[in-house]
């Protein structure tokens, strides 16, 4: 008649079904709020998502469940309250500021303050809504590159080991439950006795009563003493040592190279373009790779490495030369990333202006020298914010962008756009990673 | 150690529990509940569940079957938050009234812990939604599993038929209108024979795996019925729809003439689950203040009889007394009165009345005090009460003193409260009665009622709230309710505001 029924092993994630209809319902404020998390963020820290999730806080207009209910103001009410100390009938008191539990309703960001929601993305639901419908391309998985290192891992503790492992915080926390429990003597207490003893054997005359309790005392003291060395103050028992297991570790990783033009053309609004084309790369090969590493080069007429900071918020002139920028990724690739060992990505952003007959000599260090060991290159063409006629024909173009027209032609896994609006970066992104990509036969030898 | 009625040793010593040790103290505690306190309880299920699963318990309104709707999840995701980030625990047991009676043990409580909670959720609960008076009229503990069962998969079904931003709509209007979707005051109409073949019906397809979106036709649901309503002169007509009606939901499932069979039956479904949690809104403090005193005074008799480590009982007198804590007015922790506190307070008073009275007690419950058998006074109120009727009649002066309670009157139009009573003599009367008041959710909530829906004319649906005590509904809220009910209604409604004239 009565039962007990374990239910632990039950599937877990009941919820997941609410959990996902919950997810699409707030969906638009969700991506309100990651797009902004995108844009504010580095993309060095990989846009900010910490490994266990993003928190996400969100206005809860669409998430509210209305109600009929009373409202907290007006009318007349009676509270029944405890613990009245000096109240007499009659006794005033001042309206609580706000109401009922109203306080800060009016100030917030969004004007709906008491009702900000705010739960955990976890990092898979935030990067899903980030890339909502991207595939990972054929080419991703093929040459991750996998190398082994022997590291180690904690493993618990135990009471033996070498010194070097020794705990002192768990030893210590042992030998102090002991003494406690054991009652070992205080150096304190001791000191007492001692001090009562060497009074008292400093009276020159002592009366029978002294005579006894002198020597109570000493046998105390030698009772005190003989525990002390009995209970030590760290027993073998109270030793804890940390022990680490090896452990391999298999890495597959890969290398983002961001090379940008920085010449007086390139503004504000050219450098956030490009800054969220190279974020939404990043992340997106930060899913597919345990480590991915960021390499930014920066050109006008000759190209160099800097840092992020650098790369988007200092600003240069001097004339464009696109290769140089090539040149250099080809010889960081050649000292540092050695393309058996490293997933290589490109990206280039540019405005399309280049110097003379260099980008010929682009289309040739591409085909030659960097898509062999590319898995794939994408380039971005900035172009001014009403250049209708650019985005609406990709035929028409300056030089470069005929050149790696050409490009694109011979190789797969070469893709370009343009774009001129924060909007445009998404869909277009989106399409460099359809899954019609297939490019990676070519890459890593 | 003093040994009680009996000396043995104790059910267990260490904190680890196992499922031995859990029948063992199950059956000890049960030879109390039932044979001492002469509890009545529908046979225990008791289910170990881990942390998240008693967080999806939590979201879906404790039931142990739900259908799917993103409100759940925005719950389990404002819980789970809550919860890994250490700013609210978990409760340590979920009971659920049906029969079998389902209570939900966390499997990171110790022995002591499961103890308690079996004396609480698996005979107090237990106890008190067999033989409360309210949850017998008005739930059916046997069937509710496969309600809800049938609710599930129902939903699910129409999901998939009608998409489920279509099913959606319907549920988030539903829900927007749960608490004006119970009778208050009387028992529903009979549903009439067609319904009862119909319902009959869907039982019969749900169970032989046909799909039961096809049987909720108009000629199964009766529903030409409309038809002749229509014809009808208008005193009639408001005859024929039970106007005024005060359940919203039951109005608009019968009447409305925008919706299809399958969306009224989605009504139907979250009209009478709201029907079937109301007694729990109307009983917390007596339902907790049962369990809480079934479990104070079966732990207490385990250790009288010497069954229960110092240390076990211990870890219980400490989890009991936080659960009965109460702040006091002016203390940071303060957040109104807790069910636990009160409800525990007034149970143990009952039984101080009758087994000593003082004069005070003799005058204000001449019924009881005195009584040999505070069981049976006990259960009796335990039976026949619901939070408003348990506390007019059985807040004693004692308790009032105790608890040092006082009202504060607030009336909008002065500037300042008023302390209107306090815990002394010309005060109990009124506090008592303030307090039982506030505990009326005929006066909580708003009283909200259709009037009339003239479906010959324009088809508006007239909406009353009868406003009491001068306070109206809050506006935001009020404006995105009606928007549901526009949608569920098809056609114009207003909502008016009457005086209830004091």
């Amino acid at each position: 008649m009565h039962h007990f029924i374990d239910r632990r092993a039950n599937p877990k994630g009941k919820s997941l079904g609410n959990r996902q209809r919950f997810l699409e319902r707030a969906r638009e404020s969700i991506k309100e709020r990651v797009d902004r998390s995108v844009r504010d963020k580095s993309i060095k820290d990989g846009g900010g998502i910490p490994a266990e999730g993003e928190k996400v806080t969100i206005p809860s207009r669409g998430l509210k469940e209305p109600r009929f209910h009373h409202s907290a103001k007006g009318g007349r009410r009676r509270h029944v309250l405890p613990g009245n100390k000096d109240f007499v009938v009659g006794d005033t008191l001042k309206r609580p500021q706000g109401g009922a539990g109203e306080g800060g309703k009016q100030a917030s960001e969004d004007g709906d303050g008491a009702d900000e929601f705010s739960f955990t993305l976890t990092r898979d639901e935030y990067l899903e809504i980030l890339f909502d419908g991207l595939e990972l391309p054929d080419l991703v998985k093929k040459a991750s590159v996998e190398t082994e290192t022997i590291g180690t891992r904690r493993a618990g503790l135990t009471t033996a080991g070498t010194p070097n492992n020794l705990n002192l915080v768990r030893t210590m926390r042992n030998s102090l439950g002991r003494r406690i429990a054991l009652q070992r003597p205080t150096a304190k207490s001791i000191a007492e006795l001692q001090k009562q003893i060497e009074e008292l054997q400093a009276l020159a005359e002592r009366s029978t009563e002294q005579e006894a309790y002198l020597e109570e005392l000493i046998l105390r003291l030698e009772a005190l003493e003989r525990k002390r060395r009995v209970v030590g103050y760290i027993d073998p028992l109270d030793l804890r040592y940390d022990t680490h297991v090896p452990e391999k570790i298999r890495n597959s990783r890969a290398v983002v190279f961001c090379l940008m033009d920085v010449s007086g053309s390139m503004q504000e609004r050219e450098k956030d373009l490009a800054k969220r084309f190279f974020l939404l790369l990043h992340l997106f090969l930060a899913r597919s790779y345990e480590h991915t590493e960021l390499v930014f080069v920066r050109h006008t007429h000759h190209a160099q490495e800097v840092d992020e900071e650098t790369f988007f918020y200092a600003r240069e002139t001097g004339g464009t030369i696109v290769s140089t920028a090539l040149e250099k990724m080809k010889e960081i690739v050649a000292k540092r990333y050695p393309p058996d060992e490293w997933n290589i990505y490109g990206a280039q952003a540019s405005d399309g202006e280049n110097f003379g007959n260099d980008s010929a000599r682009c289309k040739a260090l591409l085909l030659e020298e960097l898509l062999p060991v590319c898995q794939y290159y994408a380039y971005v063409e900035i172009v001014d914010e009403n250049a209708e006629m650019l985005l609406s024909n990709p035929e028409a173009g300056e030089d470069l962008w005929q050149n790696y027209r050409q490009v694109k032609a011979q190789v797969p896994h070469f893709e370009m756009q343009r774009v001129s609006q924060p909007s445009h970066i998404y869909p277009i992104f989106r399409e460099f990673f359809l899954p019609k990509a297939k490019g990676a036969q070519n890459a890593g030898g | 150690m003093q040994a009680g009625d009996t000396i043995s040793k104790p059910l267990f010593t260490g904190p680890e529990w196992t499922f031995e040790l859990l029948e063992v103290a199950r059956d000890a505690i049960e030879d109390i509940a039932l044979n001492d306190l002469g509890l009545d309880v529908y046979p225990n299920q008791i289910e170990i569940i881990s942390a998240e699963q008693m967080l999806d318990a939590y979201s879906c309104v404790g039931l142990p079957l739900m259908y799917q709707h993103w409100s759940f999840g925005k719950h389990f995701a404002r819980d789970e938050a809550l919860y890994r980030t250490g700013r609210q625990g978990l409760a340590y047991e979920i009971v659920i009234n049906s029969n079998p009676c389902i209570s939900y043990n966390m499997e990171e409580n110790t022995m002591a812990m499961q103890t308690l909670v079996m004396a609480h959720a698996a005979f107090g609960h237990n106890h008190f939604f067999k033989n409360n008076y309210l949850f017998q009229q008005w739930t059916d503990a046997a069937g509710i599993h496969d309600y809800l069962a049938f609710a599930k998969n129902y939903i699910a079904a129409c999901e998939e038929r009608y998409g489920l931003s279509a099913v959606e709509e319907i549920l988030d209007a539903a829900h927007a209108l749960q608490s004006q979707g119970v009778f208050r005051y009387g028992r529903p109409p009979k549903p009439t024979t067609e319904e009862l073949a119909a319902m009959q019906k869907v039982r019969e397809g749900y169970e032989s795996g046909q799909s039961v979106l096809d049987i909720w036709t108009d000629a199964t649901m009766g529903g030409d019925k409309l038809e002749q309503i229509r014809d009808e002169p208008y005193s009639a007509r408001r005859k024929l729809m039970n106007l005024p009606q005060e359940n919203l939901l039951y109005f608009l499932e019968k009447h409305s003439p925008v919706l299809d069979p399958w969306q009224s039956e989605i009504l139907r479904i979250v009209r009478m689950l709201a029907q079937y949690l109301y007694p729990q809104k109307q009983t917390k403090v007596m339902n907790e203040g049962c369990a809480t005193f079934v479990h104070y005074y079966i732990i207490n008799k385990l250790f009288e009889q010497g069954r229960l480590t110092e240390g076990a009982y211990m870890e219980m007198m400490h989890s009991h007394t936080n659960v009965v804590l109460q702040p006091e007015y002016d203390d940071p922790r303060y957040s109104g009165i807790n069910p636990y506190a009160l409800g525990f307070a007034m149970m143990q008073d009952i039984r101080r009345i009758c087994e000593n009275p003082t004069d005070e007690d003799r005058e204000w419950f001449p019924d009881f005090a005195g009584d040999p058998d505070w069981r049976r006074v006990m259960r009796d109120a335990w039976a026949n009460y619901r939070d408003e009727s348990f506390i007019q009649q059985f807040l004693s002066p004692h308790l009032i003193r105790k608890f040092k309670l006082f009202t504060l009157a607030d009336d909008a139009e002065q500037s300042h409260l008023v302390v209107s009573q306090i815990h002394n003599r010309s005060g109990y009367r009124s506090v008592r009665r303030d307090l039982a008041h506030s505990y009326d959710l005929a006066y909580l909530e708003p009283d909200i009622q259709v009037t009339d829906a003239d479906l010959k004319g324009d088809r508006e649906l007239k909406l009353t709230h009868t406003v009491r005590d001068g306070i109206h509904l809050s506006e935001d809220d009020r404006d995105e309710v009606l928007k549901h009910l526009r949608r569920l209604w098809g056609y114009d409604v207003s909502l008016e505001a009457v005086d209830a004239g004091s």
